[in-house]
């Protein structure tokens, strides 16, 4: 049993692939730093990430795939399932030695399960657009928390900053500890080492607030529960249009 | 703004909700230095109400005091409900408030006939203009245009506007007259021909001038209430094929009637909205719009009004049993559209997936097709099990109905899968 060891990074996945070309010899494990390796192995090869291996594999790749396909394996990644490492690896070999494309092949089960990934986190994505909700703060910085599934926050920011280009906004990922920073000319990736009350809970507290927030919060509320028809209630549809995980961060659910 | 707006919101999104039209797509506008807001591709539902259905814009009414009495509306004049006016600050700042906390895509704007229908619309156009001109708006807006309004108005407001509506309601010319003595097709159907010439005036001065202005980008919608009159599906689905046959005309609403005047005796007693029937009507319509269907395959004489039991599709297939099964590794595109079970993106993935491999249940299964369905329709590779041609029509038929029903869908805009839609992105 052929074991590789890499750094759990994107980079150090596609380090590997090289490695797999390298060495000839393709991993039936895919371990992370200090992971113990299975009972039955011939030894783990470590793979060394460098920016340059990468690079050339994800040249290798652009040569076989389209952009899409090429997003579809972000888009894996960004899922963090367990083992969609060993999933994406298996795919970019497959793309690298067919000799024709293969993204389109829904019959293989390694393209189908990619492509069914990408549909997940595509989802996700989506719902991080719709569901996200800014509360505005006393120093007019729009803040933002949300819980995605998958992580999805890096796939959003397109949208975010071409919509909210003219204010300054903050997005927290509060269960990976992460966000992003727009001020009004760019976004930079934000971690606080110190993490006041609002990077916790997700709200910004009455101190924290601007003048108007509480009574927009409170029209949206009143807007949204007078746009409904009573006579049509479907908590069903309800429900499955908007799943329950995100009406914690949700003024119009709260 | 302060407490007392919130009434006013409440009152006026209470009136404008019976409106069904949902979706804020059609429209792809970047950002644009000094100004607030972009419009994407396809509109984004940003909630769902206790109903169920999107959430998309900040949909109100300008004013709900009207002077026409349709049957069939809440804000007609003979009903004694709380009446309420916003002034155009008030719905300005209630638009770009919500939208810069990412609640809404944009603004669906309408009003009831105040004095008349110029006088009306010039203070729609007025509050359209304010947001985009003087706020720098560049989110979606929707505008409903009043009937009767002159062509210099819907002109002007087409400029400012994203989509613009006018709701036929009544699918029969007799049966609208009946319910709205104010109101007859001509006074829906010439609004609708101004925003068209003017689509068309701006498409050719474009083609010339590239910064052109744009008119109406997404296009126009109309609704027709469903239950409200005893016009037929047929009535109903004819003519909405005829105003999908102009090029303006981007989507066709349906709405189950809610029998909010109860005491009006020319409309029928409803305990319930006809959920199920509308469900099948934007079955039907999706039929037309993206099936390749023809409007009298869907209904005809012979069966004027839609099978509520099965969908659309599927009651087509079992008056046609002549037409299957499909072989889904050979039948061209347009067939495997018309089997049941199969939608646009799965035919389309089929398509791309048989020219490496002969397809089986199993794949077929994973690709997305509802095999439940759709194995009585079509042979692969295992050519075993029984399809409509040994069962029979009625056979399939109960095997399909058998147990509970799905319960209705909202229609509202769904989301379609595209490969294409995403830039790669290394993390
Ligand atoms: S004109 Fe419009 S608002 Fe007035 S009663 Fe008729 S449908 Fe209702």
């Amino acid at each position: 049993m052929t074991v590789f060891r890499y750094d759990k990074t994107f980079e150090g996945l596609l380090s590997a692939l090289f490695d797999v070309y390298r060495l000839k010899r393709f991993p039936d494990a895919l371990l992370g730093p200090g992971e113990p390796p299975p009972l039955f192995h011939d030894g783990v090869i470590e793979v060394g990430t460098t920016r340059e291996r990468a690079d050339r594999a994800w040249r290798g790749l652009e040569r076989k795939l389209s952009p899409s396909a090429l997003a579809c394996l972000t888009y894996g990644w960004l899922s963090e399932l367990p083992h969609v490492d060993l999933l994406l690896l298996r795919y970019m070999k497959k793309a690298i030695d067919a000799p024709s494309s293969i993204e389109l092949d829904f019959g293989d089960p390694v393209v189908l399960e990619v492509s069914n990934i990408w549909k997940k986190v595509n989802s996700e994505r989506h719902k991080a657009m719709q569901f996200l909700r800014f509360q505005k703060a006393a120093d007019g910085t729009y803040f933002a928390a949300m819980r995605p599934l998958y992580n999805v926050l890096s796939l959003i920011v397109p949208h975010l900053r071409d919509r909210f280009a003219d204010q300054r906004w903050l997005v927290y990922d509060v269960k990976r500890e992460y966000g992003y920073y727009h001020d009004l000319s760019s976004v930079a990736e934000v971690r606080f080492e110190e993490k006041e009350k609002h990077l916790l809970s997700g709200f910004l507290g009455d101190d924290l607030m601007a003048k108007d927030e509480k009574l927009f919060q409170q029209l949206w509320k009143t807007y949204f529960n007078s746009t409904c028809i009573r006579e049509r209630l479907n908590p069903r549809l309800h429900r499955q249009n908007m799943p329950a995980r995100f009406w914690k961060y949700l003024p119009e659910k709260r | 703004m302060n407490e007392k707006v919130i009434e006013k919101l409440k009152i006026l999104a209470e009136s404008a909700k019976y409106d069904v039209s949902c979706a804020s797509s059609g429209t792809t506008r970047g950002h644009r230095k000094g100004q607030i807001g972009s419009a994407e591709g396809w509109g984004i539902c940003h909630s769902f109400a206790e109903d169920g259905r999107c959430i998309a814009l900040l949909k109100i009414m300008l004013t709900n005091h009207c002077m026409y009495d349709c049957a069939y509306c809440i804000n007609r004049r003979s009903n004694d409900i709380r009446r309420a006016t916003f002034s155009v600050s008030e719905l300005v700042e209630l638009t770009i408030e919500f939208y810069r906390r990412n609640y809404i895509e944009g603004l669906f704007l309408s009003s009831g006939v105040v004095r008349n229908p110029d006088y009306t619309m010039e203070r729609l156009v007025r509050a359209v203009k304010d947001l985009r001109t003087t706020h720098r708006f560049n989110g979606y807006i929707h505008l409903k245009s009043i009937p009767g309004a002159s062509p210099e108005l819907v002109r002007e407001a087409g400029l400012y506007a994203d989509r613009m509506s006018v709701n036929i309601e009544i699918p029969n010319e007799r049966s609208l007259q009946l319910l709205a003595p104010e109101k007859d097709f001509e006074s829906v159907f010439s609004p609708m021909r101004h925003i068209q010439q003017g689509m068309l005036q701006s498409a050719e001065e474009r083609r010339k001038f590239r910064h052109a202005p744009r008119f109406v980008p997404a296009g126009q919608s109309t609704q027709m209430i469903v239950g409200a009159s005893p016009d037929s599906d047929r009535d109903i689905l004819r003519l909405s094929a005829a105003f999908y046959k102009r090029p303006s005309m981007k989507r066709v609403y349906y709405s189950g009637f809610v029998p909010v005047n109860a005491y009006d005796s020319r409309l029928p007693a409803l305990r319930q909205p006809p959920l199920v029937r509308e469900n099948r009507l934007y079955q039907a319509d999706w039929l037309l719009r993206f099936y390749h269907f023809q409007v009298d395959e869907i209904v005809d004489d012979a069966y004027p009004d839609l099978d509520l039991e099965v969908d659309p599709k599927l009651a087509w297939a079992l008056r046609h049993p002549e037409c299957f099964p499909v072989d889904v590794n050979r039948a061209p595109y347009e067939m495997l559209l018309r089997v049941p079970g199969l939608g646009v993106k799965s035919a389309k993935m089929i398509l791309a997936a048989r020219r490496h491999s002969r397809l089986g249940s199993s794949h077929l299964k994973q690709i997305g097709v509802v095999m439940k369905k759709a194995r009585y329709f079509i042979t692969c590779r295992e050519l075993e099990t029984r399809t409509i041609q040994e069962l029979r029509p009625e056979n399939v038929r109960r095997i399909l109905t058998r147990g509970k029903h799905r319960p209705a869908d909202d229609g509202c805009l769904l989301i379609p899968f595209d490969f294409t839609d995403n830039p790669p992105l290394r993390p």
